[in-house]
């Protein structure tokens, strides 16, 4: 069955808003995503009828509230083939999810002589808690270096896993759209001891998840990159490992009992869950899924890669030499995320050009700037893809840079 | 939404493409400060010579490095050449009176001490665009830091 993808768009209210007379064209979705009114409504209708406190009172309106919260858990899970829902432990964010990781269980397991290996394309939500850590306790960082065209050089795996006991990686670089073969990284970490942690904030809204196909043992990712709200975000974990691990935020909700002198821990995830959680956003992210699935996420994965094909053969075509777009350029080994330069402009004033004509792009370092300097840039240019894009918006997108250039004179 | 030209206009684009008083000063006896702009990356170094003449300290030499967009690396060469001999109550007073225009209250003027913003005036255009205010303001925060917070030098 065919999508329909001008109903898609139609399904996010927000497009048909217009600026200026105009309507946007939104290109900032590895920023953050649109929302459905499918999202919008249950968000709207769970406040209006469902709203109460979870786990903790016992009247009917509660009973139904907890109900509703774990079954976006369980939505969630199955979204990701996840074994279990009870390995799904909600966050305010894949950042918040990456700190528990690396507080909780690299805080139990890392110590001087002890490395962790990283890579190039870190965003910084997967570097500053690492180098939080390591400077407490003292371990080393070790990083993967990236080829030409913005994908892992992995002709040194072995030797730079050798003796590491984690190696946290992402699976879609938010710079240059990489998507690295993750089961492939996660074997190599296997096999030299290591657990393979996974940065799949920007996969999980693009791509089919399956994180027992990739075998890996955490795997992070937020709910407002993918048609969800804002201030919810989930962290996957093999159970085991999630039951070994100290807590992490204490308070409510976290503990079995609590006696003067100690506490001892609810089971996972609840052990992970201090406090009332972002109720109505669980709902909301659970009708994100629910939306997604709807559609299909091979199905959207198709209609990004077609469209990033466009995206590169139409700006490419038009500006030749006075754009270069980074990362790979086959869009099997990419996501939707096009970070360019165009003709010595800064970033900044291209954004500000495209703004002109309603084209929101973000421009800066992308919180990754490691890779800007690897890049030799401070800062990009970078249009983003979504299930609700089409070739109209790229072809704006790509109108929009003529006026950058009668600007600056070119 | 105002027009682009109220931004760009010539005189800022010139400064951005023929940036004045661009590179380095010898550190010491110069003193210097980096300010960053944590949302586009932008970098920017001021480094200031600062001599006493006739018993006033007076800002003797300027240089601006670093990185920018149009609008933060114009506003850092044409306050370069603005501070350029001009005392340091002076440029104090020019300081509050940028940002004065860029909309930022940076308390009351210096009674006593004259300053016109001149070519300055070009990027008013600015606070009709709220998001580029950190742009143009960052060579001047930066410029603050380099007389009352500079980078310890080695020696």
């Amino acid at each position: 069955m065919t999508v329909d993808w001008a109903a898609v768009r139609d399904d996010f209210p927000i497009l048909r808003r217009e600026i200026d007379g105009a309507p946007i064209i939104y290109l900032d979705s590895g920023n953050t995503s649109q929302k459905p009114r499918q999202v919008i409504e249950t968000m709207n209708e769970f406040m209006r009828t469902s709203y109460a406190p979870i786990n903790r009172s016992a009247y009917r309106l509660a009973g139904e509230a907890t109900d509703r919260f774990e079954g976006a858990r369980a939505a969630v899970a199955r979204f990701i083939n996840a074994p279990s829902a009870d390995e799904i432990v909600f966050t305010k964010n894949a950042t918040e999810a990456l700190n528990l990781v690396v507080a909780s269980w690299g805080g139990a397991n890392l110590g001087p002589g002890d490395a962790v290996l990283l890579t190039h394309l870190e965003h910084h939500a997967n570097i500053v808690p690492w180098q939080m850590l390591a400077a407490k306790q003292g371990f080393e960082l070790r990083w993967v270096p990236l080829t030409a065209d913005g994908q892992l050089d992995l002709a040194n795996l072995d030797r730079l896993l050798a003796g590491a006991k984690a190696f946290a990686f992402t699976a879609m670089s938010n710079v240059l759209g990489t998507i690295p073969p993750v089961a492939r990284l996660v074997q190599a970490a296997h096999q030299a001891g290591a657990i393979a942690i996974v940065d799949a904030c920007q996969y999980v809204p693009h791509n089919v998840t399956d994180v027992q196909a990739w075998n890996a043992d955490f795997v992070a990712f937020s709910s407002h990159k993918m048609c969800g709200p804002s201030g919810v975000g989930a962290l996957w974990g093999r159970i085991d490992l999630l039951n070994e691990m100290p807590a992490y935020i204490g308070g409510g909700n976290m503990i079995a009992d609590v006696r003067l002198d100690g506490f001892t821990t609810a089971p996972v995830p609840a052990k992970f869950e201090a406090g009332t959680p972002p109720i109505v956003e669980v709902i909301g992210f659970g009708a994100a899924v629910e939306y997604l699935e709807s559609i299909g996420m091979a199905k959207i994965r198709q209609h990004e890669m077609e469209l990033t094909r466009y995206a590169l053969d139409t700006l490419t075509a038009r500006y030749g030499d006075a754009i270069t777009i980074h990362g790979p350029d086959n869009v099997e080994l990419r996501g939707g995320v096009l970070s360019f330069a165009f003709r010595d402009i800064h970033p900044h004033d291209i954004s500000q050009v495209l703004d002109q004509r309603n084209v929101c792009v973000r421009a800066g370092h992308h919180c990754a700037k490691p890779l800007m300097r690897l890049l030799g840039v401070n800062a990009t240019a970078r249009a983003s893809l979504y299930l609700y894009n089409d070739r109209s918006d790229v072809d704006a997108l790509s109108n929009a840079l003529d006026g950058a250039t009668d600007i600056f004179g070119f | 939404m105002p027009g682009l030209e109220d931004l760009y206009r010539e005189i800022i684009l010139d400064h951005y493409r023929t940036p004045r008083n661009r590179g380095e000063l010898a550190v010491p006896p110069a003193r210097h400060a980096e300010g960053h702009n944590p949302l586009c990356g932008d970098e920017i170094t001021v480094f200031l010579d600062v001599a006493e003449q006739n018993g006033v300290d007076v800002i003797s030499d300027v240089k601006i490095a670093g990185q920018g967009c149009s609008i933060s690396q114009s506003s850092a060469s044409m306050m370069s050449a603005a501070v350029k001999g001009k005392s340091v109550r002076e440029v104090r007073a020019l300081v509050r009176k940028f940002k004065g225009m860029m909309s930022i209250d940076t308390g009351e003027d210096d009674p006593e001490v004259d300053v016109l913003l001149g070519d300055l005036e070009a990027l008013q255009g600015v606070v009709k665009f709220p998001v580029r205010i950190k742009c143009a303001t960052l060579a001047w925060n930066t410029l603050i830091e380099a007389l009352d917070n500079p980078v310890p030098s080695d020696t």
